[in-house]
C-alpha cells in the first residue's frame, strides 16, 4: 500500500469518471433524441466523416428511388397498395391487413407467387410480398425529400432500425425486387449497386434531410 | 413426380412443375368445378384452397402445391353441404354459375377467419371475385346466411 496515496483517492477517481461518462452518455441522448437515434447509432454515426452536402446530395439520389412506382406502389398513403406505372390503386382494392399481407381471401399471397408470373398485367411475384404492416406503415408517397429522409431515420416510424439496420436494409430481398419488376413494368431510375452506393453514403455522411427548397 | 394432397386423398402426378395448379386439376385428375376465367389472377373463378388459404389456382404452379393440402369445390365438404354451399341454394345465388364455385372457396375463407362478417368485411373479403351476372347482393346475403347456419350448427 502506498503510504502518500489518500486512502479513497480509486474511490474518488472513479466516482468523478463515472459521474463524467454518465453526463456524457446523457449529453448525448439529449442532443440525438430529436432524431431518436440511440446511443449506439450515436457512436457509429461519430465514427463516420459527416458531411452535409455529400449526405444530401446521395439522398437526392435515393429519393429518386423510393418515389419510382417500384418501390413507392408498396409503400402508399392508404390501406390499398398501388399499381402500374402510373400507380393507380390496385385493382379489386386488396386491403394492408394487421400484418400488410391482405385480409380473408385477398391476401397479397393468393395471387402473388414466388416469382413473377409470365405476362402482361400478371402478378409481379417475390417470397416476401407484404405492405408494411399497419402499425408501421412507413408511407411513402406524398412525402418531401425532408419528410421521407427525416421518416427514414426514425425509429419510431421505420421498424425501430438503427443506422446499422438501414445500411443492412438495402440487401433485403423485397427491396431488391424492384429491380425484377414483372414484364411491361419499368425499372427503377439507377441500377441496385447505384442505389446502395447512393443510400450507404447518405446514410454514412450523417443521413442529413435536404431541406425543402432543395 | 409431384406429391400432392387434393380433397384429402394423396395422390401423385406427372407434369411439369411450372404447371398451374388449375390445368392440373382439371386436365389431370378429373376435378372440373374450378373454372378458368382470365389466367392472370384477375377474376377469381379459378379460386381453390392451398393449406386453407384462398390461392387463384390459375397462376399457382403446382410445385408450390407440392406436398401441400390442396381443397376445391368438389372437396369443400362430403356431400355438397358446407354452409356457404347450403346458404348458396337457399338464396339461389347464381345465374349462369360460372364463377360461384370461385365465389363459394373465397366466402369460405372468410367465415373460418371471420365467422360474423359485417357487409364490409364481406365486400372485402368478396372484392377479387368477378362476378359478370351481377350476383353481388345475393353474393353478400349468402354469406350472413351461412354464418347464420354456422352458428345454429355449433
Amino acid at each position: 500500500m502506498n503510504p502518500f496515496k489518500p486512502k479513497n483517492q480509486g474511490k474518488i477517481l472513479s466516482t468523478v469518471g463515472g459521474v463524467f461518462l454518465i453526463l456524457l452518455v446523457v449529453g448525448i441522448s439529449v442532443g440525438m433524441s430529436e432524431k431518436n437515434f440511440s446511443t449506439e447509432d450515436y457512436i457509429e454515426l461519430s465514427s463516420l466523416k459527416k458531411d452535409s452536402v455529400v449526405s444530401k446530395e446521395a439522398f437526392k439520389k435515393v429519393y429518386s428511388v423510393l418515389m419510382h412506382p417500384r418501390c413507392m406502389n408498396c409503400h402508399p398513403s392508404g390501406d390499398i397498395p398501388l399499381q402500374g406505372d402510373d400507380s393507380h390503386l390496385h385493382g379489386m382494392s386488396p386491403q394492408r391487413g394487421e400484418d400488410g399481407k391482405g385480409v380473408y381471401a385477398m391476401k397479397c399471397a393468393n395471387c402473388h407467387q414466388n416469382e413473377n408470373t409470365p405476362g402482361i398485367h400478371a402478378p409481379p411475384g417475390n417470397p416476401e410480398w407484404h405492405l408494411p404492416p399497419a402499425d408501421m406503415k412507413m408511407i411513402f408517397q406524398g412525402r418531401t425529400a425532408n419528410e421521407l429522409a427525416k421518416q427514414l431515420i426514425d425509429k419510431s416510424k421505420n421498424g425501430n432500425k438503427s443506422i446499422k439496420d438501414l445500411i443492412a436494409h438495402a440487401e433485403d430481398t423485397l427491396v431488391k425486387a424492384g429491380w425484377h419488376p414483372a414484364e411491361g413494368l419499368s425499372l427503377p431510375p439507377m441500377s441496385h449497386k447505384e442505389f446502395k452506393e447512393a443510400w450507404v453514403t447518405w446514410l454514412k455522411t450523417g443521413a442529413y434531410a435536404p431541406d425543402n427548397s432543395e | 413426380m409431384i406429391s400432392l394432397n387434393v380433397n384429402e386423398k394423396d395422390l401423385q402426378v406427372d407434369v411439369d412443375p411450372e404447371t398451374p395448379l388449375l390445368w392440373v386439376l382439371r386436365d389431370h385428375l378429373d376435378l372440373p368445378g374450378t373454372k378458368y376465367g382470365c389466367g392472370v389472377a384477375q377474376c377469381g373463378a379459378c379460386v381453390v384452397h392451398l393449406e386453407g388459404e384462398a390461392v387463384r389456382s390459375c397462376v399457382t404452379k403446382v410445385k408450390r402445391a407440392e406436398n401441400k393440402k390442396v381443397v376445391t369445390i368438389e372437396g369443400l365438404a362430403e356431400n355438397n353441404d358446407h354452409p356457404v354451399q347450403q346458404a348458396w341454394t337457399e338464396v339461389d345465388v347464381p345465374q349462369c354459375g360460372y364463377c360461384h364455385s370461385g365465389q363459394i372457396m373465397s366466402a369460405a375463407v372468410l367465415l373460418k377467419e371471420n365467422p360474423n362478417p359485417t357487409d364490409e368485411d364481406i365486400d372485402l373479403a368478396m372484392a377479387g371475385n368477378i362476378c359478370r351476372c351481377g350476383t353481388y347482393s345475393r353474393i353478400r346475403k349468402a354469406i350472413h346466411v351461412a354464418a347464420e347456419i354456422n352458428k345454429s350448427s355449433t
